[in-house]
């Protein structure tokens, strides 16, 4: 049986709405992959329980509000410390002002995709990186 | 790590690692789950079935709150389809039970169907097993919205609940085959809607031209699940029924036979695995079809050949 990638779309923080994710995870199904969705406002312990009971091979978040630099770090933390889960490709994007993209990828995030990115990128760049 | 080793100590990573290898036919798999197997038996299994949008997700965030209220611990398998076409799935059955993500009493797992077309996943019944030796005391299993005939859920669970809405169609529809035969009790959800006691007069007829003869008459409870009302009756129904089946026989004969199912899958899906290799990768079945093509031989005298070869 091959090995399905399994991908958890991610909306911390506070955002009104999450269209954004839905094309993400939408581009990820038509490309094959499991994606688990979990939905508006959710605090980084819950992306990492999620990502801990699904196994996840991916974790996507998407933050549109300007909390990144505090919630995606965290997210990376609990992850790879909390949860053990070391092989664990994070990843974000939204609504990130350029210089703000170092210091996230500092903390772990792999790649951050900004507006305007094509779906196929987001493919592509997991497929690449993925360790399933 | 031992993954069967530290999933009946508690870890809960390990738990979803073992999901993982039984989910992707890993090698390792049928190890873990004969080291599991021994510790299976003790969860009770609720089957959670119904058409798409019925509310099977939000119902069983309510249930699950319930049975943890209670001091049980839970096990949520959800399923949800994946695409004939890209092998993709979006699983989402999470978004209606975000309030029960932290508390460690309850793990949930979404699977995809992977090309299983009863309503489940072909795995679920050992992911099931996998949450049943981790300790869990309850563990619901929520299929796919299903259609009329997607009925596998009957073999992976020991009380089945088909949820419904009104407004799907009329009274022949309830007569009809398939997913109405497999209920030991029904939920009409969205009760608030119109139609809601339509559907119920509706389904009491159709259980009254029963001609089963049964001493369990499927009871009917309407809920409203985003409110939760109607939770604690249906609870109710759910242990009653538990007790029955307990009672009566009913439970050992099932799982009797979940066993006697099982066994005929692994059977059947090893000696589908043995052809793969022996006949199709390594390149034979093209000489096959080349001489039948030919005319030199044919289906029957081959497979009967190759039937001999295996059995030897």
């Amino acid at each position: 049986m091959e090995k399905k990638i399994r991908v958890l779309v991610a909306k911390p923080g506070l955002d009104g709405h999450d269209r954004g994710a839905k094309v993400v995870a939408r581009a990820l199904r038509d490309a094959g992959f499991e994606v688990i969705y979990t939905g508006l406002r959710q605090t980084p312990e819950q992306i990492a329980e999620a990502a801990l009971q699904e196994d996840v091979n991916v974790v996507a978040m998407s933050i549109l509000s300007g909390a990144h630099p505090h919630l995606f770090p965290k997210v990376v933390d609990l992850v790879r410390n909390k949860n053990g889960m070391k092989d664990v490709l994070i990843i974000g994007g939204g609504v990130i002002p350029e210089g703000d993209i170092p210091a996230l990828k500092e903390a772990g995030i792999a790649e951050v995709f900004t507006p305007g990115t094509p779906t196929s990128d987001v493919v592509d760049f997991i497929k690449a990186n993925v360790k399933a | 790590m031992d993954i069967a080793e530290e999933l009946l100590q508690g870890n809960r990573l390990a738990l979803s690692r073992a999901i993982t290898a039984i989910e992707n036919e890993y090698d390792e798999a049928t190890e873990i789950m004969k080291k599991l197997y021994p510790h299976t038996g003790h969860a009770f299994v609720l089957g959670i079935t119904g058409p798409p949008g019925a509310g099977k997700s939000t119902l069983t965030d309510r249930l699950a709150r319930a049975y943890r209220e209670q001091g049980k611990t839970v096990g949520i398998v959800a399923v949800d389809p994946t695409s004939p076409f890209t092998g993709g799935a979006i699983l989402g059955d999470r978004i209606r039970m975000n309030g029960l993500t932290l508390d460690e009493g309850v793990f949930i797992r979404s699977m995809g169907t992977r090309g299983s077309l009863g309503g489940l996943s072909h795995k679920t019944a050992d992911a099931v097993k996998a949450m049943d030796a981790f300790g869990k005391d309850v563990i619901f299993v929520e299929t796919v919205g299903v259609g009329q005939s997607e009925v596998d859920i009957v073999k992976a669970a020991d009380t089945t609940m088909v949820v419904l809405i009104p407004g799907m169609g009329d009274d022949i529809q309830a007569i009809k085959a398939g997913i109405l035969e497999i209920g030991d009790l029904f939920c009409i959800n969205k009760a608030d809607h119109d139609g809601a006691d339509k559907l119920v007069r509706e389904l009491n007829m159709m259980l009254d031209l029963d001609s089963n003869m049964s001493d369990w008459r499927p009871p009917i409870q309407k809920v409203i699940a985003s409110q939760g009302e109607g939770i604690e009756e249906l609870i109710g129904y759910i242990e009653k029924h538990y007790a029955y089946i307990q009672g009566n026989g009913l439970l050992a004969e099932r799982r009797t036979k979940r066993i006697r199912d099982e066994m005929l899958d692994i059977l059947s899906s090893n000696i589908g695995r043995y052809i793969k290799g022996k006949i199709v990768d390594s390149g034979r079945l093209d000489g096959y079809v080349e001489s039948i093509r030919k005319h030199e031989t044919d289906p029957y005298t081959v497979v009967g050949d190759i039937m001999k070869e295996m059995l030897k």
